[in-house]
């Protein structure tokens, strides 16, 4: 199998949670312990160690195209978010003892017998989507349900999905029906909606995501990072400043040695 | 619908992805309302005037099917020169017996027609007065529709004041959005194009409940979009199988297949049953056949011609035992023991309190559950019981717990809303002592069969003559499902093959049938539910997955997707037809019609039995094989729907003096206060509850789930931005919820979703309260109905728990007594009558209750 990945339409989300209980169930996760948050209907906050799918509730004062209510002004937003599978992943990159892989699904994988726990990769991931888990330390995340697609079947949550609003499939085919999907809903007036993620051009920072987005708004509305981009990405910039650094402290050091040569001479 | 059936709502988005405009009408924007092309708030308790005012637009606007119209409602037909409308009467029909309080429906008659019901007829609030044996065809009709007494001028007359601005001001609708609807309704629907509605509680939990559903099929009448494809008004079902519950019924009037309990007084002989219930005219001409083939399943050979074919095993009904009848009686001390099965009714029912103070005068009571419900620890978790105002020292009740087995453990079926059976496999075996319901009921059956052996007293004889001989199965004896589904389904009683359908079933004791319109089930000896055939792999109407009652029929009525002469209404919308080659009806789905019948036929004088069937008459289960507009009768409070104010409201009827529904039941005792009819000053907000995607009905099957209980881990109401300022409600802060029955907090969730709504310049302001919480489980919290009191449907007993009024404060409850069972919890006003006209004010005030034998302490009544 080649890569595939997930294409979330938050169009046709209705927040039924259903794709967070089925992956809870599936992998086993704890829960995240019972706080009423009042933020609208989500309850368990973020993605984290123990919860690999969250629904994310935004109630906003900007109405949706096409979409009348009594209400006025005000719409509300639903989306599930998962880890991006990152064609350039942050976590992965920074891991330091191989725990995290790519997969033969070009999906990212965490090896929960190798990892251990130093963190690296939370700190990596642009999304804030890794985390460790307090009781064992260890880092977690979606794992893409590895386990289930290598026996032919599709990750829980979109098995889940009442209305498709998960899909899952070959990228390129699901990279196929989101550019037409996106086209009917301009077509039809939800100008706003546009792609997150689907490809490198659009988002250089990851070079593009195996599990990409429709959405309407900002991504910064729904706790997405609006440029996300994998810190190794950046590290030949950072070695050149450091070299830089580096070469600038040299300099003022010996600047200092010289200087104060000079000082002891002029005081003799 | 997304909320509370995520899983259907699959097929709404499949429909929006088409082309299909979502409209959503509801209180509160929901997960519905946020995929929706249209939302529209209302306030609670206001649908008739809504769907009222789109009554009125497709009549004035002259939007309605014409053809269908004509030919297939009843509206031509001339009604009865002593029917007055609401409109005459301020907010009565004619009829109205002062004496015992309810309507005689007489004046409703279709002129020419022998009058309602005959007098010294007992006929019970909670019951229909349809009896079948009364009706017959209409004799006078105007085509033209212009006779100031047919039908359609009588609703024109009816629903006239129902304009958009008093939409705008009984709903709170604003006149563009309500316009808007209308329009959209109005435009969607004809040859080319249908719409449906979807409804659920949020509509029958009132005390006009039957009328709002009624307002809908007159509506979906006029458009045209009953029996034809993408239209119908579907019921959602708050359970899987709750459909299935009243075809093969736990409700106490009616026996399997929608067939009458025999009343005591009137039915004593089979023959004076038959009298009853079997039509003149249309199919349930057909009711023997039905009855007979039942009692042969129940009692087999013990089921003789010459023994009225056991029907004097049956018991007599002899009065109104509907839910909260029986409660209070309970609560009087007149009922001794209690079955309380997939129920958890002291949080799921109203006013949890009256449930626990009527099952402490219990001798027994046994629940069946995953868990210890607070209704089976009603008697030491209870929040009287918390606060010392009842000792569990002092309750006499035993009750008996039994786990039960969960769906994925046990055989059967699930009846959904579409009226589809579908089976559903035992994936693995329920641990330790969990078993089945047919387990239980089974073994109860047996081990009581076993106490009354030789028994002579004939009122025994019944249990005794029943066949209880279903193969069991697995080292639990578990009677098997499958032998129960193929007694449901019929067969022939000499060599018991397997009936195709009722058709085939007989009144003369060969055949025997458990349900007439499960008939065919199990046809060819093959369990038709269990077939799971693929929709991309079979036609679009999908009638090989599962089996959909009846004789897998998809949509009822679907002679009336064709004209009159039998071509369909648009290519477009094609589903039922007649072949003229052939000389039979046929089509996408199973013809709901007599299959040879020619659409010339013309029903000829004298005609009895399925000949009495019109060649155009599509409704075959009516008398006069037409829909009906206005129903002459089967109502207990009127012909017309009308609106009426909830029991509790904050407004003043804009329409009418008559301010309540004046058929509803109530319930006028101390321990189940009303607040006045409107503007009580000590509940000013409009109580509204409901579900969550995230819990299930009273809890017992989520609330012990950590997965389902972090989703929504504590009870919560949820209010407007501008209600939280008037009362200084905190967001995640804590509220109290008073009304005069019961108090309970929540967790606040301020939320723009939940609007005020303006009316007559008012600000109105309603509270959302999901109702899915208790004292048992993990997630724990305050149970909503505590603040609900019994008020209920005339028609059909079903409780008002969608609209009441009631009051919030910030903080967290009081240490104060909660529950009014303990006594008042809020200072008496003085007495209130503004609910009725003086006419309905002066009816009997027990005319629902049914005498009990009182065994111990009564509760003292409240009089009106």
């Amino acid at each position: 199998m080649g890569a595939v990945g997930f294409f979330t339409d938050t169009t046709i989300c209705i927040g039924c949670k259903a794709c967070e209980v089925a992956c809870k169930e599936w992998n086993q996760l704890p829960d995240d312990g019972f706080h009423f948050t009042g933020m609208s209907y989500d309850n368990t906050g973020h993605l984290g160690a123990s919860t690999w799918r969250h629904v994310s509730f935004v109630e906003r004062p900007v109405p949706l195209s096409g979409q009348q209510t009594g209400l006025g002004s005000f719409s509300w937003l639903l989306m599930s978010d998962v880890c991006k599978h990152c064609q350039r992943a942050g976590c992965l990159e920074a891991c330091p003892t191989g725990a995290i892989l790519r997969t033969e699904f070009d999906s990212v994988y965490v090896q929960p017998d190798v990892c251990n726990g130093c963190g690296y990769c939370v700190v990596s991931c642009p999304f804030g989507v890794i985390d460790r888990r307090e009781d064992d330390g260890r880092a977690w995340k979606c794992t893409l349900c590895y386990d289930r697609l290598k026996g032919g079947m599709e990750p829980a949550c979109a098995k889940a999905c009442p209305t498709d609003s998960i899909l899952f499939g070959d990228l390129d085919e699901l990279k196929d029906h989101a550019g037409a999907r996106l086209t009917r809903l301009h077509e039809h007036g939800l100008t706003e909606a546009y792609l997150y993620g689907a490809d490198a051009a659009g988002q250089p920072g990851t070079e593009g995501l195996n599990a990409f987005f429709l959405l309407v708004d900002r991504p910064e509305v729904y706790n997405l990072p609006p440029d996300p981009v994998a810190p190794t990405k950046t590290a030949g910039q950072a070695w050149g400043a450091m070299a830089l650094a580096v070469a600038g402290m040299a300099a003022a050091a010996i600047g200092a040695v010289l200087s104060v040569g000079r000082n002891e001479q002029d005081h003799v | 619908m997304a909320e509370c059936h995520p899983v259907g709502f699959r097929w709404v988005m499949a429909a929006k992805e088409r082309g299909a405009t979502i409209i959503h009408v509801d209180p509160r924007f929901t997960r519905t309302s946020a995929v929706a092309d249209l939302h529209v708030p209302i306030r609670a308790g206001s649908d008739i005037a809504f769907l009222g005012g789109i009554i009125r637009y497709v009549l004035e606007g002259e939007r309605y099917f014409q053809d269908y119209v004509v030919h297939y409602t009843n509206a031509p037909v001339l009604i009865s020169e002593e029917f007055r409308d609401t409109e005459d009467l301020d907010g009565l029909f004619s009829g109205w017996d002062l004496d015992k309080g309810r309507y005689d429906p007489s004046s409703w008659q279709y002129e020419g027609e022998e009058v309602g019901p005959s007098e010294g007829q007992e006929v019970y609030t909670g019951q229909p007065y349809s009896e079948r044996g009364t009706q017959s065809r209409a004799e006078c009709f105007d085509v033209t529709l212009q006779h100031p007494r047919c039908v359609f001028q009588i609703l024109k007359r009816h629903f006239s004041r129902y304009t958009p601005e008093v939409v705008e001001e009984v709903c709170g609708v604003p006149r563009d959005l309500f316009l808007r609807v209308a329009e959209t309704l109005a435009a969607n629907s004809g040859r080319e194009k249908t719409s449906a509605f979807c409804y659920s509680v949020g509509w029958t939990q009132h005390s006009v409940g039957v009328q709002s559903i009624r307002t809908a099929a007159i509506l979906q009448l006029l458009l045209g979009n009953i029996g034809r494809p993408g239209g119908g008004i579907l019921a959602l079902r708050g359970h899987a199988s709750i459909q299935g519950s009243t075809d093969i019924p736990t409700l106490y009037d009616i026996l399997p297949g929608y067939l009458a309990m025999p009343k005591a007084g009137r039915d004593s002989t089979f023959a004076e049953y038959l009298e009853a219930n079997q039509a003149k005219a249309g199919w349930w001409t057909e009711f023997a056949k039905y009855a007979v083939s039942l009692l042969k399943a129940w009692f087999g050979d013990e089921a003789r011609a010459d023994n009225d074919w056991g029907y004097g095993f049956l018991p007599l009904i002899s009065g109104d035992h509907s839910h909260m009848t029986t409660v209070t009686a309970m609560a009087d001390g007149g009922v001794k023991g209690y079955f309380v099965m997939g129920e958890n009714p002291t949080v799921g029912s109203m006013h949890g309190a009256l449930h626990r103070a009527a099952m402490r005068q219990l001798d027994w009571l046994v629940v069946r559950d995953f868990a210890v419900t607070e209704t089976a620890d009603f008697w030491r978790d209870a929040p009287e019981i918390e606060r010392g105002e009842v000792r569990p020292d002092e309750i006499g009740t035993e009750v008996f717990f039994f786990p039960c087995a969960a769906h994925t453990e046990k055989e059967g079926s699930f009846t959904n809303t579409h009226r589809l059976l579908q089976w559903r496999h035992k994936a693995v075996d329920p641990p330790a002592k969990c078993r089945s319901e047919l387990h239980f009921a089974w073994h109860l059956g047996t081990r009581l069969r076993h106490l009354y052996k030789g028994s002579t007293d004939p009122k025994d004889r019944g249990l005794l003559a029943l066949t209880w001989d279903y193969p069991l199965e697995g080292p639990h004896e578990e009677p098997s499902a499958e032998a129960v589904l193929a007694e449901i389904s019929g067969f022939r009683v000499a060599d018991r093959a397997p009936v195709d359908g009722f058709t085939e079933l007989a009144d003369d004791g060969s055949t025997a049938c458990g349900c007439w319109i499960y008939s065919g089930v199990y046809k060819d000896g093959v369990n038709q539910a269990a077939r799971r055939k693929p929709g991309r792999e079979q036609s679009w109407v999908a009638r090989e997955w599962g089996w959909a009652w009846p004789v897998n029929r998809h949509i009822l009525y679907n002679r009336a997707s064709a004209d009159p002469e039998g071509r369909p209404w648009s290519d477009r919308k094609r589903y039922v037809w007649w072949d003229e080659e052939n000389k039979r009806w046929t089509g996408e789905d199973e013809p709901d019609f007599l299959l040879e019948r020619p659409p010339s036929y013309r029903v000829p004088d004298g005609a009895q039995g399925l000949d009495t069937i019109g060649g155009a008459d599509p409704f075959v289960l009516q008398a006069d094989g037409r829909g009906w507009l206005f129903a002459p009768n089967g109502l207990q409070d009127g012909p017309l729907p009308t609106h009426y104010e909830p029991q509790e409201s904050i407004v003043a009827n804009p329409l009418y003096g008559q301010q309540c529904n004046p058929a509803r039941m109530e319930w006028r005792r101390r321990d189940n206060p009303y607040h006045r009819a409107w503007g009580d000053p000590r509940f000013p907000y409009v109580l509204s509850t409901y579900r969550l995607t995230e819990h299930h009905t009273a809890g017992a099957m989520s609330r012990w789930l950590t997965w389902l209980s972090e989703l929504q881990p504590e009870m919560f109401c949820e209010i407007s931005p501008e209600l939280a300022r008037e009362k200084g409600l905190m967001n995640g802060g804590w509220a109290t919820i008073t009304t005069a029955r019961g108090e309970i907090e929540a967790r606040v969730l301020v939320t723009e979703r939940v609007p005020p709504l303006r009316i007559r310049g008012r600000t109105i302001h309603q509270i959302g309260l999901p109702y899915h919480w208790g004292s048992k489980g993990r997630s724990r919290g305050d149970a909503a109905n505590e603040l609900i009191g019994f008020v209920a449907d005339p028609n059909v007993s079903i409780q008002e728990s969608k609209a009441l009024t009631g009051t919030i404060q910030a903080g967290r409850r009081s240490r104060g007594r909660r529950v009014v069972t303990s006594g008042p919890l809020v200072p008496r006003l003085g007495s209130d009558d503004r609910r009725d006209l003086p006419a309905v004010a002066a009816r009997p005030v027990d005319r629902h209750d049914v005498a009990h034998p009182r065994t111990s302490r009564p509760t003292p009544r409240e009089e009106a």
